[in-house]
């Protein structure tokens, strides 16, 4: 109620103002409003009397696979912060990617590669350098009860077997394509997944006997798939950077969110997913 | 109206029989008694707010107009007899066999269409050669079949030409080959030479008369053109509003209509009343003094040519069949002036451009109309 | 209509005069303002992106691109495919379209709503239909698969399933729409020739509506040869099996827009030398 108040008294203070005006809507948040210091504190501890000055909404494009966990932390953070908003765009790192250099109005980027955000920082769309706050390990994610009997990456090549992978493309793909290199195994799936989650969709849904997804996966699946691990995922463990950007319209409270996810409590709550330390 | 026929002109010149015959000799006039052959059909179709119940009798050979004004359900009798449209009621016994639960594409009956409805996309040839096809004769078969009725229709020349290379009478006569194709024992031509402007009508009609006298089965056609009812058909049957009102000869219709659609048809004033003796005392106030003898209730019958109109109360006429009436509306008929007239008796008269104008007539202008009563024709109703 | 006129009438002394002058500078004779002007602007509308796409081309890198066999594969696939969907659309839809427009059974109009279904279906979604319905698992794939041994998803017959579910009713549609406009009659007057309705509907109706065939066809066949959501999600991705075009430049614009943009013109210059070549073939109004 209060937010869709709030949201329509900004409209009408933006009527008028051209088309590119409503377009930055979603990140709109005049920056003459928080010119203050920014709040760049150690959260964890009651972050509201840290920076009494955040305010606005706090564009986030973040990978697919961080859905689970930035939506918690996201809503601690509006906590955290009273009378701001944290504005999501979970997609596929690389489509988040090239909507950022397309001129996208985000504040943050939190990508599931190194690659990804290097195609942002190359554009010169990040402000500062990114960091890794996760890295996310890889795992096979069966039917439940493991029906196929898989228990290593060598038993994925067995006949009759429908795999799935992620499309080389992504970054899941990518992982997996560089574990299978460092093992040696030759496999052939029967799709290249647009990405992680519609592989691991093929395998709830039956039609893939396996996918090589991530471990936060098969742990947001929430018991319709299983996991199996295998020890060279160890080789293929992809490092998730975090970086503010220069399109962003709220700087402070973008540097408020990533200092957040880096903290203690934001690391909690991505090791719940599944997500390994930096 | 808008056809006026000479021949019921004449009629009154020899209608002095006091009693008018059902029969005519030159032609069977009465419907045949059911025999193995022909047809032999009652027809009820009932839609919402409309009834139909037709009874139709035709001998092999016979060609039976059904004529009547648009909206009076001949259309329809003629797609009940196709099977385009169930019977509600009835029965239809074409050559002694029961058709009515028969699909279209089973009878043996073949149709021409008002506007013919030739296939666009197939060569006059292979229009003619699509109902022997369906039949299961081959191919080239088929279209020697089709050659040969183009042939018969005069179009040897056109066998190549698509539908809509063909003029009115052309699409006309491939039209009647196709339905013939199929070797019908029941034709049924829906408004012929509609379609058709006038020049070319004529023509077509007397080819289409021929060739129907040719056709050894029953044709039915359907018509709201009496002359067109009564050049091609041996026997007309007027439908109003569902159904049979008259059927008999064109010359015995035309002589005696029996309502007001029929007499307007074939251009007579048309009375109903009560006669005695030489005197029918109308329905519609003044009386008729007739030649025949007769009693009881009757039409009387006079055309607009026999009607004389003067501007002042004639002296030297008797008063009888003397009326006064007002002209409403006056329209050139060909070379005479048809007058409209309201008054003592609601009449047409036609007369010559020269009287008319001589008697400086227009709409509103008040007459005297006489009819001489060796013109009038009374038959009892 | 006097009020209408005014601001015209200003610009000279007579009110007549202005606008003629400005009918006639609008290119052909009796082109009204009203329909020039927003069809004019609806034209620039739809070619506007397309313009874009050809002025951002990498057109020194495109005969890279085009050199890579993939590009090939896909696009090669993208037809079979397209044309299959197109075909199994034509063998199911028109018999569809004419049940829909020439008979009458209960809940018709129910059904002609649902036949549109697919159009309105976000095609991801379609996708996961398609696999609820017809994959390994699906509530008849699963007896395809247990009597016939057959699976669908991850095949290239899956991905002609997936194209004809989204296309069909768009030849459907058409189809069904021209048939109402075609005279009835003309089957009847088949019928009365000896034709069973099969016959007439076959060696009539179907060479009368011919064109709206054709038109529901290439409607039907370019939303197959664009579809990708349905076909990724039921027919997955392998290239060379399953990797249409559309796919292929879906993964290209992950890491590598250029590559995506030269695909798309490649899809795009194909699609319309097709797409112009059938319409002086099919639609040339005789």
């Amino acid at each position: 109620m209060t937010r869709s108040a709030r949201r329509t008294r900004r409209l009408l203070r933006l009527a008028g103002a051209g088309a590119a005006a409503v377009l930055a809507l979603t990140a709109c948040s005049s920056s003459s409003d928080s010119s203050d210091a920014p709040d760049t504190g150690t959260p964890g501890s009651s972050g509201a009397s840290a920076s009494p000055k955040l305010s606005g909404t706090v564009t986030v494009f973040a990978a697919a696979s961080l859905k689970e966990s930035f939506t918690t932390l996201g809503k601690e953070f509006e906590h955290r912060h009273p009378g701001t908003k944290v504005s999501f765009n979970f997609s596929g790192s690389d489509t988040l990617a090239a909507s950022i250099t397309g001129g996208a109005p985000a504040d943050v980027f939190a990508a599931a590669s190194p690659r990804t955000m290097k195609t942002v920082t190359d554009a010169g769309d990040a402000s500062g350098a990114p960091v890794t706050f996760v890295r996310n390990q890889l795992e096979i994610a069966t039917r439940p009860g493991n029906p196929a009997k898989v228990s290593s990456l060598k038993d994925l090549t067995k006949s009759g077997l429908k795999v799935v992978l992620c499309d080389k493309t992504v970054p899941c793909g990518a992982a997996a394509r560089k574990a299978l290199d460092a093992a040696g195994i030759e496999l052939t799936p029967v799709s290249y997944e647009q990405d992680v989650k519609s592989a691991l969709n093929k395998v709830e849904l039956d039609e893939a006997d396996a996918a090589i997804v991530y471990k936060t996966d098969v742990k947001a699946a929430q018991g319709k798939v299983r996991g199996v691990e295998f020890p060279e995922s160890a080789g293929a463990v992809n490092d998730y950077p975090i970086a503010a950007l220069k399109n962003g319209r709220n700087t402070e409270a973008a540097q408020a969110f990533i200092a957040l996810v880096r903290s203690a409590d934001g690391q909690k709550v991505l090791g719940e997913a599944g997500f390994l330390k930096p | 109206m808008t056809h006026t026929d000479p021949h019921p002109h004449e009629q009154p010149a020899d209608g002095t029989s006091p009693a008018p015959a059902p029969g005519t000799p030159e032609r069977a006039a009465t419907a045949p008694e059911p025999a193995a052959g022909g047809l032999d059909a009652r027809l009820v179709v009932d839609r919402s707010g409309f009834r139909l119940d037709v009874t139709l009798k035709a001998a092999p050979g016979e060609v039976v107009a059904l004529l009547g004004p648009n909206g009076a359900g001949k259309t329809t009798a003629l797609r009940a007899l196709a099977g385009l449209t169930p019977l509600t009621d009835g029965h239809l016994h074409l050559d002694g066999t029961a058709l009515e639960h028969t699909p279209p594409e089973a009878r043996p009956v073949g149709v021409v269409f008002q506007d013919y409805l030739l296939f666009p996309h197939l060569s006059a040839l292979d229009n003619v050669a699509f109902g022997p096809r369906c039949q299961g004769v081959g191919k080239a078969e088929a279209r020697a079949r089709a050659a040969a009725w183009l042939d018969r229709m005069g179009l040897a020349g056109h066998a190549a030409t698509k539908p809509r290379r063909l003029s009115g009478g052309q699409a006309q006569r491939v039209a009647l080959a196709r339905a013939l194709a199929t070797r019908p024992r029941l034709l049924l031509l829906d408004e012929p030479l509609a379609a058709l402007d006038a020049r070319t009508r004529l023509e077509v009609r007397a080819g289409l008369r021929r060739h129907l006298a040719e056709f050894e089965a029953v044709s039915v056609l359907v018509t709201h053109d009496p002359l067109d009812a009564m050049v091609l058909a041996d026997r007309l049957v007027v439908v109003e509003h569902g159904r049979v009102v008259q059927q008999g000869t064109p010359a015995d219709i035309a002589r005696h209509p029996r309502t007001d659609y029929i007499a307007r048809l074939v251009g007579l004033n048309l009375y109903r009343g009560r006669a005695a003796g030489h005197t029918v005392r109308l329905d519609a106030g003044p009386a008729v003094t007739t030649t025949e003898e007769l009693s009881g209730p009757a039409f009387v019958a006079f055309p607009p040519s026999a009607v004389t109109l003067f501007r002042d109360r004639p002296s030297g006429v008797s008063a009888r069949n003397l009326w006064r009436c007002e002209v409403t509306g006056l329209e050139t008929h060909g070379d005479r002036i048809r007058a409209d007239l309201t008054g003592d008796l609601p009449l047409a008269a036609d007369l010559t451009t020269v009287a008319a104008a001589e008697l400086d007539l227009r709409p509103g202008t008040p007459v005297w109309a006489t009819v001489k009563a060796a013109q009038t024709h009374a038959y009892p109703a | 209509m006097t009020s209408l006129d005014k601001p015209g009438a200003a610009a000279g002394p007579r009110p007549g005069r202005p606008r003629r002058r400005r009918a006639g500078a609008g290119g052909r004779r009796g082109v009204p303002l009203p329909l020039l002007l927003p069809g004019l602007l609806a034209l620039a509308f739809l070619l506007l992106p397309l313009l874009a796409l050809l002025l951002r081309a990498p057109w020194r890198a495109l005969p890279r691109q085009l050199g890579s066999t993939e590009v090939w594969q896909a696009l090669q696939l993208s037809l079979i495919s397209a044309t299959a969907a197109t075909a199994v659309s034509l063998v199911l839809g028109v018999p569809l379209a004419w049940l829909l427009a020439r008979t009458e059974f209960p809940g018709r109009g129910l059904v002609r709503a649902l036949v549109t279904l697919p159009l309105v279906l976000p095609p991801v979604v379609g996708g996961v239909a398609l696999l609820l319905a017809l994959g390994r698992n699906g509530v008849v794939g699963q007896w395809l698969d247990a009597w016939f041994g057959i699976t669908l998803p991850f095949t290239t017959t899956g991905v002609v399933i997936a194209e004809a579910f989204v296309a069909m009713p768009f030849l459907v549609i058409s189809v069904e729409g021209t048939l109402r406009a075609a005279d009835p009659r003309y089957e009847e007057a088949a019928t009365t020739l000896g034709a069973s309705r099969f016959t007439a509907f076959r060696r009539v109706t179907l060479p009368l509506i011919a064109p709206g065939i054709a038109a529901g066809a290439v409607l039907a066949w370019a939303r197959a040869l664009g579809e990708f959501g349905a076909t990724i999600t039921f027919a997955g991705n392998f290239p060379g099996r399953t990797q249409t075009m559309p796919l292929s430049v879906y993964l290209a614009l992950q890491n590598d827009p250029e590559a995506a943009i030269a695909l798309s013109l490649v899809l795009l210059t194909v699609s319309i030398a097709v797409l112009a070549a059938l319409r002086d073939r099919w639609m040339t109004t005789p």
